[in-house]
């Protein structure tokens, strides 16, 4: 077990460097120099001059490099020159809005998508999988903001029982921070469920074909017993990788809800800060992202060796 | 012999079970009559389309949803299985009706304990509670004769050998003590000494539990250990049925004694008489001829009396039945063995192959940064030669090195030491992607299951032709033509070159395999198990036209086989393989005569004998193969060896004693002394180690 974590710590420590010097790389590279993406468009040729020399711009890119990598270790992010503060003092609020979303939405898919997958996949052909089939296809190909449009119409327009924006600040029309939520989360968990729903489905399926199944039934156990001490656990391997990569979504890819909702979270500080080339916030936006991904592949990892004695070492 | 005062335990009463499928009732079963006694065994036999499989899932009710019994009766235990509601059905699965089944590591679920899949059945049936169950389970898997059953209670699926499993499999169907156990190809894919421990330890339950079994196999010598009647299989229908002595001495249906003689017997071989086959293959359900299904194929077969009405089942006597209206003008059976003939083998004539001191070592890894610092021997200082248009036949069980050697002979992993030389030419250290043209043309492989080999996209004459191009240069029209003789070569037609894999039969597919890899006119061909998983009739047909191809083209062939039989009848040469050394190497003649290695002379009496005349006690080799991380200093089979003299077997490599002719043994008990051993009878220690 320490060795699992050693290794995956070491890869992590690995991939976050790599990330780092990629995308300090890449806004040091891309069309116009540093010190203009900060001050904009509108700033003076003497200002940007200025700037340059003030931080250093001038000196090779290797050393400015390294003294970004130092400071980082120290707990240093930078300066958000979209925001006016520093780095740490906004990404990590906006990652908290966004964690919050995320765990309400997480909580619902999975018990859901199992829910439904299971039950569509052990009868395959039945009307039960067909609904359901159907239901999650529509639901994965309707694009989030369309749905998120459609929602709103129906239950902020027309019926005007929950409120449009979710932007978690007491509002003049006095919504509480759970009714801000509803439409969010609906969008969220409806989008994603119909993908998850479809992965579970299509590895039940599978699963209710291979023989330890047959073995299951003429031993003479009921379906139902069946479904749940031999099916099930089998289902849930392959689907796991997926159900540990929507955290990875529902972190940094929930950016279209986000702005639907006027949802002040990670995915849309993100936004503003790439179309405001707001480089400290990206880059740590980035590395924040990164971290999130490798993390959940390890949580991935442990759910597969949970679940599947095989791979166990 | 039937009794008639005692009521049968299974009775199908012309049972007629079809399949509804998009393109209509396929009749796989097209009105079956037979019956088990308690306590009887019956075997199954036919080869793959014949509905044995049917017969089996029929019985258990588990025929999927398209199919379906549509008229008669599956009676057991008095009754109607098709009108049991699914409370009574699963009352009675697992509990009175259990399976075995084919594959036993996916038989088994693979995210739970051993003990736990046991101990779920007398919980469910027996309303046993946890320690009751526990106990029940410790007790069967005594009883299969696993090892400390405590531990491998405690153990998944994939942390036991295939015997193992499929003990365990037993053990799970025999733990309620159930009156009929059906047994669907229990041996298949496992090895020849596995496979004599699992018959022997299933003729022993059988006694003990007093359960019916009904055994299905397409290996006639597993049937003869097991059973006490047979039932021959052709097209969904029972041709013949009796008791295995009075139907393999006088078979009373032509289809029988077509099973009969397209088997390699151990004792014949391909200097004696080509292998009989039977030409064509089991017709499709969709479409029953009138008659008699087998005429097509039948050499008995008259126009009329066979062909046009349905034909009644003969009584041949003391409950031996033959559906055929020939079957008492047939003439009396002669079984066809002892056919060996003398090939011609000159000692002066250089090898072709030649293999010397030929190691391969694995350095053992474990994930992405992971070296465990441990090295796999898998092969250790091999010694082998084949001689030009000659056969070169490679036995032992899995585990033993066979097939890491044909991937260093393709080149698919190069050797770590030693000498492989073609014609004289290193061939050994050269990957396959360094091979030049020349070398690739020289050297061709056929594999054991022609349908992971040939692309499905690919149309035969595609598949054929790239050789033709690649190895020989020709050009599109050149190797059109050439593909079209290769076809006749291997006996297909040539609008074959049109057909996708698909569209063809499993034998059909290795002959395209076999003609693929004679497109560059190869020296040597391995084949690695190329019949292993056709039927035998498929099977004959395959092994002649081998032989055949090597009569005309002088090619030599390295055969790779885990079946004695055929390599007896295949081999000019035989190596004994046991964890990646050579035990006993010599002329098939010599090697299948004492004196043995006390390894081939394990695995020669486990192959089963398709003759009940013939079933003598067996060498039962208990264990399994040691690690090859770790080898024994001493002699490598000295962990399981029943002729074990001492601690000299574990201490010191045995020394290799010449006997002749290039025969040689490996073993510390001089060769005169097994000589002795073996012809007197003298039994070897049966399973005599903890």
């Amino acid at each position: 077990m320490l060795r699992f974590f050693g290794k995956h710590a070491l890869f992590m420590v690995i991939t976050l460097i790599a990330v780092s010097f990629i995308v300090f790389m890449m806004n040091e590279f891309s069309p116009g120099d540093v010190a203009r993406k900060e001050l904009g468009a509108y700033a003076t040729q003497e200002q940007v001059d200025l700037l340059t020399e003030r931080l250093g711009l001038n000196r090779p890119v290797v050393v400015r490099y390294f003294e970004y990598i130092g400071k980082l270790l120290q707990g240093d992010l930078g300066y958000s020159q979209r925001f006016k503060v520093p780095v740490s003092d906004i990404i990590f609020n906006r990652l908290g809005n966004t964690a919050f979303l995320a765990a309400i939405s997480f909580a619902l898919i999975v018990p859901l998508s199992m829910l439904l997958g299971i039950v569509a996949g052990m009868r395959e052909g039945s009307l039960v999988d067909r609904s359901i089939t159907i239901f999650a296809t529509m639901a994965a190909s309707v694009p989030e903001f369309a749905m998120g449009v459609f929602l709103a119409s129906i239950f902020v327009v027309w019926l005007k029982v929950l409120p449009g924006t979710a932007t978690l600040l007491p509002d003049a029309a006095g919504w509480s921070i759970g009714a801000q939520l509803v439409l969010p989360v609906a969008v969220i968990v409806l989008y994603d469920m119909g993908y998850v729903v479809s992965m579970i489905r299509a590895s039940m399926v599978e699963v209710m074909q291979r023989p330890y199944i047959r073995t299951a039934v003429l031993k003479g156990m009921s379906f139902r017993r069946v479904i749940l001490r031999h099916a099930l656990r089998n289902a849930m391997i392959n689907p796991v990788t997926v159900i540990m990569l929507q955290i990875n979504y529902l972190i940094a890819g929930v950016v279209v809800v986000e702005t639907v909702f006027a949802y002040p979270g990670f995915g849309r500080m993100m936004l503003e800060a790439a179309l405001f080339k707001d480089i400290a916030l990206i880059e740590a936006g980035a590395l924040v992202a990164v971290f999130v991904c490798v993390a959940t592949q390890i949580l991935g990892d442990l759910g597969y060796m949970a679940l599947d004695p095989r791979i166990r070492a | 012999m039937t009794d008639r005062t005692v009521s049968p335990l299974l009775e199908f009463r012309n049972a007629r079970i079809s399949f509804m499928l998009r393109v209509g009732e396929a009749n796989v079963i097209p009105g079956l009559s037979f019956s088990i006694n308690p306590g009887e065994a019956m075997g199954l036999v036919g080869e793959s389309g014949c509905g044995k499989s049917t017969v089996a899932l029929a019985i258990m009710r588990y025929l999927g949803r398209a199919g379906r019994v549509t008229s008669g009766q599956i009676m057991f235990e008095g009754r109607d299985i098709a009108s049991m509601s699914e409370d009574e059905l699963r009352r009675i699965r697992g509990k009175r009706l259990a399976m075995v089944y084919q594959d036993p590591m996916s038989s088994l679920n693979p995210v739970k304990t051993i003990g736990s899949q046991l101990m779920e059945v007398p919980i469910i049936h027996d309303d046993a509670d946890e320690a009751k169950a526990r106990a029940m389970a410790l007790r069967m898997l005594d009883e299969v004769k696993l090892p400390d059953a405590a531990s491998v209670m405690n153990r998944y699926p994939h942390q036991l050998s295939g015997g193992q499993q499929q003990r365990v499999v037993i053990a799970m169907a025999l733990i309620t003590q159930p009156s009929l156990l059906v047994m669907d190809e229990p041996t298949t894919g496992l090895d020849v000494t596995v496979e004599a421990a699992v018959l022997d330890l299933v003729r022993e339950l059988r006694q003990r539990h007093n359960s019916a079994i009904l055994f299905i196999s397409h290996n006639l010598g597993t049937v003869v250990r097991v059973c006490d009647r047979i039932g021959v299989m052709y097209a969904g229908e029972m041709v013949e049925q009796g008791t295995i002595r009075e139907v393999f001495a006088n078979p009373g249906h032509p289809y029988t004694r077509g099973l009969l003689d397209c088997l390699p017997t151990l004792g014949r071989d391909k200097h004696g008489s080509p292998l009989s086959t039977i030409p064509g293959q089991v017709g499709s359900p969709l479409s029953r001829p009138p008659g008699c299904s087998f005429a097509k194929r039948c050499a008995f077969a008259e126009e009329g009396r066979c062909t046009t009405v349905p034909i009644a089942i003969e009584t041949l006597g003391g409950g031996h039945l033959a559906q055929c209206v020939r079957t008492r003008e047939l003439p009396p059976y002669q079984r066809r063995e002892g056919l060996s003939g003398v090939g011609n083998d000159d000692e002066s004539v250089p090898a072709m192959l030649e293999i010397t001191a030929l190691r391969k070592t694995y350095r053992q890894t474990h994930g992405l940064f992971g070296d465990t610092g441990k090295t796999v021997k898998a092969l250790n200082d091999v010694d082998m030669f084949a001689k030009p248009g000659k056969t070169l036949a490679i036995v032992g069980e899995s585990g033993c090195g066979k097939s890491t050697l044909a991937k260093v002979l393709s080149g698919l992993v190069t050797s770590t030491d030693g000498a492989v030389r073609l014609e004289r030419e290193e061939i050994g250290t050269v990957g396959v992607d360094k091979r030049p043209q020349s070398l690739k043309r020289k050297l061709q492989m056929v594999f054991q299951n022609p349908d992971s080999t040939l692309n499905p996209s690919h149309s035969v004459g595609y598949v054929i032709g790239r050789a033709l191009r690649r190895l020989k240069g020709m050009s599109r029209r050149e190797a059109e033509n050439e593909t079209a003789r290769l076809l006749d070569v291997v006996k297909l037609n040539g609008d074959f070159a049109h057909r996708k894999p698909h569209q063809l039969s499993g034998g059909q597919k290795q002959r395209i395999a076999i003609a693929r890899a004679l497109a560059g006119d190869p020296e040597v061909m391995i084949a690695d198990e190329p019949v292993s998983a056709l039927d035998v009739s498929v099977q004959a047909a395959i092994i002649n036209l081998l032989n055949e191809l090597q009569t005309e083209r002088k090619t030599t062939f390295l055969f790779i086989s885990h079946d004695l039989a055929v390599v007896r009848y295949m081999a000019d040469h035989v190596a004994v393989m046991y964890l990646g050394k050579v035990v006993e190497f010599g002329r098939a003649a010599e090697v299948f005569e004492p004196p043995f290695h006390p390894y081939t002379e394990a695995l020669l009496s486990a192959a089963p004998v398709p003759d009940p005349t013939r079933q003598g006690e067996r060498i039962i080799l208990d264990g399994a193969l040691p690690s090859a991380t770790d080898l024994p200093p001493g002699c490598p089979f000295s962990s399981r060896c029943p002729r074990k003299v001492g601690a000299i077997c574990d201490t010191t490599p045995p020394p290799e004693q010449q006997l002749g002719h290039g025969h040689r043994i490996a073993c510390h008990i001089p060769a005169v002394e097994l000589v002795a051993l073996q012809r007197g009878g003298a039994p070897a220690k049966v399973a005599a180690k903890a």
